[in-house]
């Protein structure tokens, strides 16, 4: 039987959801309005100079290259990268969930080490990794008769060189949801595919990968969510360049806000971003939609 | 033969994600100039902890060190328990609004946290917080994956429980100290694992409301030391060995709560 006294409940309700009342909804909504506005530096020093603009920060980011540039690089980011980590987290769960694997608790372990670790702390180990002249990517890259590669100075290998790291930082985590999804399957669908004489990927094609669907939508929505906030790695790494080549949303956002104090600008930012989110969430959540019926 | 082939794959996988935390810890213990050697080494040709020292006496990254850790125990306890209250209210009482306001709370996990950032920081601003551990300490008062996540684990304990300490007279916050609190002790792990690990590597919000040296917290110290310091590798390598280390001794620890964590996260309704 349930309590049904009302009071005692947002009594131990009060705490969380004020503080989540006062320090993101309303933040949320003031952000709302703020893109609406001029609110820049003079602003800071002296409110009266606020002006609504209505959707002129808006028509403004349609106008701005730079805008482009970021919106392009975070897209490219999230396109190759998003495939890529699902992929060898698929690969990885699938390998280490067979069942002639010993030391599966080791692998999951090395495998997750990147998962927890500091993100700057990373992205400034690989910034050296991708040393031209001593880093551990081009000597491996020599071993095998390959030019070395100015990774983090060329304009078009700045981006694979994040991608490919973030690959390595976040696969782990999709790894372990994965194995869990695959957990699930019922054993019988396997032993019924082996009878039947299935191949390897006849029985990934017709019972692995439908029954990971519900997985895998979960997995692209959180991926390409955390994807599309890249922030520190082009931070530490490239400051966003050489050439603007890896200038995230994120970046861009913080650059016109918290150093060039536009904020109303940097506001409808912000919130395009959130609509991007938006519509990539709708979208996934209609497939897990179509794939329920079926 | 197919045995051979993922021992191989899953091998240089395991080598592909621990190598670059070898070299990492080998450089950090280097002379200057010692890393920038061709071919990498991944043993120091001599052994120093210079790079430490100067870490901590001339750079005082100690202070950074604490502010990290403070800020991480702070943030983890408060809103540890903020959240296990609401978790709890929304798993076991009937109240007016109950579904809209959990609805409501749940489908805002959609928007991103940084929409809130430019209002927040006037906010913040405002009553003179920017500087100081409250400016951390606020946003992170609740949140919403929390409450969720607690509400989840409170709904399989049977109401009966609670029931029986009720009619021995036990007053509602009795119950949820002694009774709700002991039983979600693995779930208040698995969410303090995720929030101390959540503070100590958060980058761009620290970056944005602690901008002075003294008040970095080390992710935003060891950024800003790798913009003055780009031609030293072991020195960085040392920075970063510090910031890592204790991450991962959490980890180790708590392991098998965070494992759980992620797979609870993945549970849908």
């Amino acid at each position: 039987m349930k309590s049904s006294n009302s009071k005692v409940a947002y009594f131990f309700l009060a705490p969380a959801v004020s503080a989540i009342f006062v320090f993101f909804f309303i933040p949320v909504i003031a952000a709302f309005i703020i893109s609406f506005t001029d609110f820049d530096i003079y602003t800071l020093g002296d409110f009266s100079t606020l002006r609504f603009i209505g959707f002129d920060n808006y028509l403004r980011l349609l106008n701005d290259d730079l805008f482009w540039t970021a919106l392009k690089n975070t897209f490219y980011f999230v396109v190759v990268a998003s495939p890529l980590s699902i992929v060898v987290s698929l690969a990885t769960a699938m390998l280490l969930n067979n069942k002639l694997i010993k030391f599966k608790a080791i692998f999951r372990l090395s495998y997750f080490i990147p998962v927890v670790t500091t993100l700057v702390a990373v992205a400034i180990v690989w910034r050296f990794i991708y040393h031209y002249d001593f880093g551990l990517v081009n000597y491996l890259l020599r071993i095998i008769g390959i030019n070395p590669v100015d990774w983090l100075g060329n304009p078009t290998w700045a981006m694979p060189a994040i991608i490919m790291m973030s690959v390595w930082k976040n696969f782990g985590y999709n790894m372990i949801i994965f194995i869990a999804g695959l957990q699930n399957i019922p054993e019988e669908l396997y032993d019924a595919a082996e009878i039947e004489g299935a191949n390897w990927w006849q029985t990934f094609k017709s019972i692995t990968f439908p029954m990971l669907a519900p997985t895998t939508i979960f997995i692209s929505i959180i991926t390409i969510i955390g994807y599309f906030q890249l922030f520190a790695e082009p931070y530490v790494m490239t400051q966003g360049g050489p050439l603007n080549s890896t200038l995230s949303i994120i970046q861009y956002m913080y650059q016109e806000g918290f150093r060039w104090w536009n904020m109303g600008y940097s506001a409808s930012i912000a919130f395009f971003l959130f609509f991007i989110i938006f519509v990539v969430t709708l979208i996934q959540f209609k497939f897990q939609k179509s794939d329920s019926l079926q | 033969m197919k045995k051979l082939f993922i021992y191989t794959f899953l091998i240089v996988t395991s080598i592909a994600t621990l190598v670059p935390f070898l070299w990492m810890i080998s450089a950090s213990f280097m002379n200057d100039g010692h890393a920038s050697v061709f071919p990498p080494r991944f043993f120091p040709d001599e052994f120093v902890i210079t790079q430490y020292e100067r870490l901590f006496s001339r750079l005082a990254i100690t202070r950074n060190f604490l502010n990290s850790l403070i800020l991480s125990v702070l943030v983890t306890f408060i809103s540890l328990t903020f959240n296990s209250m609401a978790g709890y209210a929304f798993a076991k009482y009937r109240f007016v609004g109950k579904k809209k306001l959990f609805n409501l709370l749940l489908s805002s996990m959609i928007i991103p946290g940084q929409v809130t950032m430019l209002p927040l920081f006037l906010m913040l601003k405002s009553m003179g917080f920017i500087n100081t551990y409250m400016a951390i300490i606020i946003p992170g008062l609740a949140n919403i994956f929390g409450i969720f996540l607690i509400r989840q684990y409170c709904l399989s304990i049977p109401d009966s429980l609670i029931e029986a300490a009720r009619i021995d007279g036990a007053s509602d916050f009795l119950i949820y100290r002694k009774i709700i609190l002991p039983i979600a002790t693995p779930i208040l792990a698995t969410l303090a694992i995720f929030t101390f690990l959540g503070t100590w590597n958060d980058f761009l919000w620290p970056l944005i409301v602690l901008p002075e040296d003294s008040m970095y917290t080390l992710p935003v110290a060891l950024a800003n030391l790798m913009l003055e310091h780009t031609k030293d590798p072991e020195l960085m390598m040392s920075g970063s060995v510090i910031t890592i280390l204790p991450v991962i001794i959490v980890f180790l620890a708590l392991q098998k709560y965070y494992i759980r964590g992620i797979m609870m996260g993945s549970v849908k309704e």
